[in-house]
């Protein structure tokens, strides 16, 4: 059923319809409207879990972790200096091989201060084994939701997700969504079952430590599962398609790129904008297309590699910078890794951070600088300031 | 009542002979029965007793992190009652992870009133790591960060209050034990467990590598402790002191001089000052729980 | 041994880690002096003391790390004996 609502109220939503047995949340904004969404539903006996306040977003994991250890689907959500928080759990999480999902309302981490929207929060988890995708409006954070849920706990994976939308830009908007119903997603998602589990009628030890002659091996087992969940994520989205019509089994999505001379590699809620410029720059007889990345981990290099075959410039937008990495972010280092020796001219974009708004303008800029071989540069600085 | 002669707790772990915690853990099994699930911190009984594949719980049985166990355990409990299932969740925790980085997590599911156990094998310093100061740690015990020098005596702080502070967080059962008295260690674990809401154990676990002192003494360096007044075994119903062991007191240097930590309190010369000061926080144990049997 | 996910296990492995081997003295228990309390067994910290049929307490060499504290506790005097491991 198609409804005007906020971005945080449709992925409450489709929490709700994926039956997490076990909720523990702590606010943060630009999250707290899924939590409190949520909560309202238990309150109000629209959902069935056991909802824990805790006293931290490091407990909020932590709780996450053992209910889906004993044996229960789960569901957290986050933003920023709370995923901050996590992080030693997200490893521990994903060491671990629990199926958690939890919602990543994209913000920026401190120092300075600030509550808007970048990507650094869950970029910085990359080498964590938490799968990412990245949704571009709020139809996409919703329906994202069920495809990672139908992953994470496929027995083939069993790694974690976020599903990341943009703080504030996404989460704080309102817009159409197509909400499913409770029996289509029954018919897409099956309920829990537990690869292993704490049981005292069958027992087993749960994060035991390994020697030297082990923890390699533990390590290329999650690195195995990530490259299996390249597939199921396909599998997964096709099968959305079927259910919903709606199809997000590529990790990659061209817009344009058929006859383009210069591709824009983007990631989340971004990509709007960058079509509507490219509209524009197209109006204009210029080559322009975008690469939408959904699925930030598992990597999706060939797909990228293949989609970009003809372009000769690349031009990637990054809300997230590698402090030390010259002016690189972490999608414009794994874009030119993912194209090396293929002569792709790929330029960085830093832009965007801490809310700051990129604009259509802003687009046909960097497609300029990018065309004219500048880049590998914060985008939007100013000057006036520094 | 859980039949105690179960061990659920096998032999081929990797602690050093003759230790406290070790056995701990049996005797704690021993009263929480075979329907428990443990969370473990991080730790000297975690790593002991868990390289991959070789572990010696018959229990099911979870790590994640050093000071999660409570967090984690409240995650356990919670699925648990959505399933409708009966096991008991049981956290077996160091004292550094109880005293010092689990407390956050500990006072968040203490105030939330979880159906858990939380259980502290106190050994009174980081032991995994090398025998760091915990605030565990008693006073003028020399540790590795706190070592007794020329212008020290060793940990200059008193051993912090978990059980207060834990029985101020409204937990309906708070209670101290030793393994020098394994009747009632198992008897305060089943009722503990069987107690519903937060409950708090806080078991003195001597540790012969990190105390120095020989293994075989374990439980007469114990059962000294209790004889001192520096270790009181009590009991609290709803934050009132219920029971405490009663004791015909010894001097504290009967303890003190059987363990490494603290000869710098005798050689090379005696501080009489210094175990003056430690006797004056046994006497306030004694006037404390009222633990004096008067001859 | 193929690895289990998530670096969990079941029970019935730490018995692989025959401890037996770190033990410098050995405790011998004289059945004649035993007086039957059980103590050496339920302080063992390493569990590894046992009843058999005829009631008699036996520790398991396997395991057994010869830290004395069963010898050191027994009320019974002379029924358990720490002598030095000959290797």
């Amino acid at each position: 059923m198609l409804k005007i609502t906020e971005g945080s109220h449709a992925v409450a939503e489709a929490v709700k319809f994926c039956r997490p047995e076990v909720i523990a949340a702590y606010p943060i904004t630009p999250q707290t409207h899924i939590v409190e969404a949520l909560a309202e539903m238990v309150a109000n006996c629209e959902l069935d879990s056991e909802y824990i306040c805790v006293e931290s977003e490091f407990s909020a994991l932590s709780a996450c972790l053992g209910a889906s250890a004993a044996g229960s689907r789960v569901y957290s959500a986050t933003s920023s200096q709370g995923l901050a928080l996590m992080f030693e759990v997200c490893f521990n999480v994903a060491g671990m091989r629990l199926p958690v999902v939890m919602s990543i309302a994209n913000r920026s981490l401190g120092a300075p201060l600030s509550i808007w929207n970048d990507q650094q929060d869950s970029i910085s988890l990359r080498d964590s084994g938490w799968m990412q995708v990245y949704a571009e409006d709020n139809q996409e954070a919703t329906d994202l939701h069920f495809i990672a849920y139908k992953v994470a706990e496929d027995h083939d994976i069993l790694l974690p997700a976020f599903v990341c939308f943009d703080g504030f830009i996404l989460s704080h908007t309102y817009e159409p969504v197509d909400v499913p119903a409770q029996e289509e997603v029954d018919a897409y998602l099956p309920s829990f079952k537990p690869y292993q589990r704490l049981d005292a009628a069958d027992p087993i030890s749960m994060g035991m430590y390994a020697t030297p002659d082990y923890y390699m091996e533990f390590r290329y087992e999650i690195s195995r599962a990530m490259e299996r969940a390249k597939e199921a994520l396909k599998r997964a989205g096709r099968e959305f398609d079927e259910e919903f019509g709606r199809d997000y089994s590529a990790p990659v999505e061209g817009y344009r790129l058929e006859d383009a001379d210069t591709a824009i590699v983007a990631l989340g809620s971004i990509c709007g904008t960058v079509k509507d410029a490219i509209d524009e720059m197209r109006g204009s007889g210029r080559k322009v297309g975008l690469l939408k990345i959904r699925s930030f981990r598992p990597f999706p290099d060939k797909e990228i590699l293949k989609a970009l075959d003809d372009v000769s410039t690349v031009a990637v937008l990054d809300k997230n910078v590698s402090l030390g990495s010259g002016a690189g972010g972490a999608l414009g280092l794994e874009v030119k890794d993912a194209l090396y020796g293929s002569g792709i001219e790929v330029k960085d974009y830093i832009t965007g951070l801490g809310g700051r708004d990129v604009r259509k303008r802003d687009i046909a800029n960097i497609t300029d600088l990018a065309e004219s071989g500048k880049g590998d540069m914060y985008y939007g600085l100013r000057e006036e300031v520094l | 009542m859980v039949d105690k002669s179960l061990e659920l707790f096998d032999p081929g772990h990797r602690a050093c002979g003759g230790c406290g915690p070790a056995l701990a853990a049996r005797l704690i099994l021993k009263g929480a029965g075979r329907e428990t699930i443990v969370v473990s911190s991080t730790g000297c009984m975690e790593v002991f007793s868990t390289p991959y594949p070789e572990t010696a719980w018959r229990v099911p049985w979870i790590h994640s992190l050093f000071e999660n166990a409570s967090a984690v355990a409240s995650g356990v409990e919670a699925s648990l009652k959505k399933q409708g299932r009966s096991e008991k969740v049981v956290c077996i925790c160091g004292d550094g992870a109880t005293f010092d980085i689990g407390i956050l997590c500990i006072s968040g599911a203490f105030e939330r009133g979880h159906d858990i156990t939380y259980i502290c094998y106190d050994n009174e310093a980081y032991m995994n790591t090398g025998i760091q100061r915990s605030a565990a740690t008693p006073y003028d015990a020399s540790t590795t960060t706190s070592p007794a020098g020329a212008c020290s005596f060793g940990n200059k702080l008193p051993k912090k209050d978990m059980p207060g502070i834990l029985a101020a967080h409204g937990a309906p059962y708070v209670a101290t034990a030793s393994i020098a008295y394994p009747a009632d260690l198992m008897q305060k674990v089943e009722r503990a467990v069987n107690t519903p809401g937060p409950c708090y154990l806080q078991v003195h676990t001597p540790c012969c590598t990190g105390w120095g002192f020989d293994g075989s003494k374990t439980i007469g360096l114990s059962k000294l402790a209790i004889e001192t007044g520096l270790w009181v075994n009590f009991e609290m119903v709803d934050g009132e002191v219920t029971k405490a062991k009663k004791v015909v007191r010894k001097p504290v240097e009967d303890y003190l001089k059987m363990q490494k930590r603290f000869r710098h309190l005798f050689k090379p010369v005696l501080q009489k000052d210094e175990i003056a000061k430690i006797q004056a926080i046994a006497d306030s144990n004694a006037e404390k729980y009222g633990i004096d049997i008067r001859v | 041994m193929v690895l289990n996910i998530g670096c969990a296990a079941r029970p019935g492995k730490a018995g692989d880690n025959k401890t037996g081997s770190w033990r410098v003295f050995k405790p011998v228990f004289n059945q004649e002096l035993c007086k039957k309390c059980g103590l050496c067994a339920l302080l063992c910290p390493e569990g590894c003391v046992t009843v058999n049929d005829e009631e008699e307490y036996i520790p398991d060499y396997d395991y057994c790390k010869g830290c004395g504290l069963c010898a050191e506790e027994c009320p019974a005097d002379g029924a358990i004996d720490m002598v030095q491991e000959e290797k």
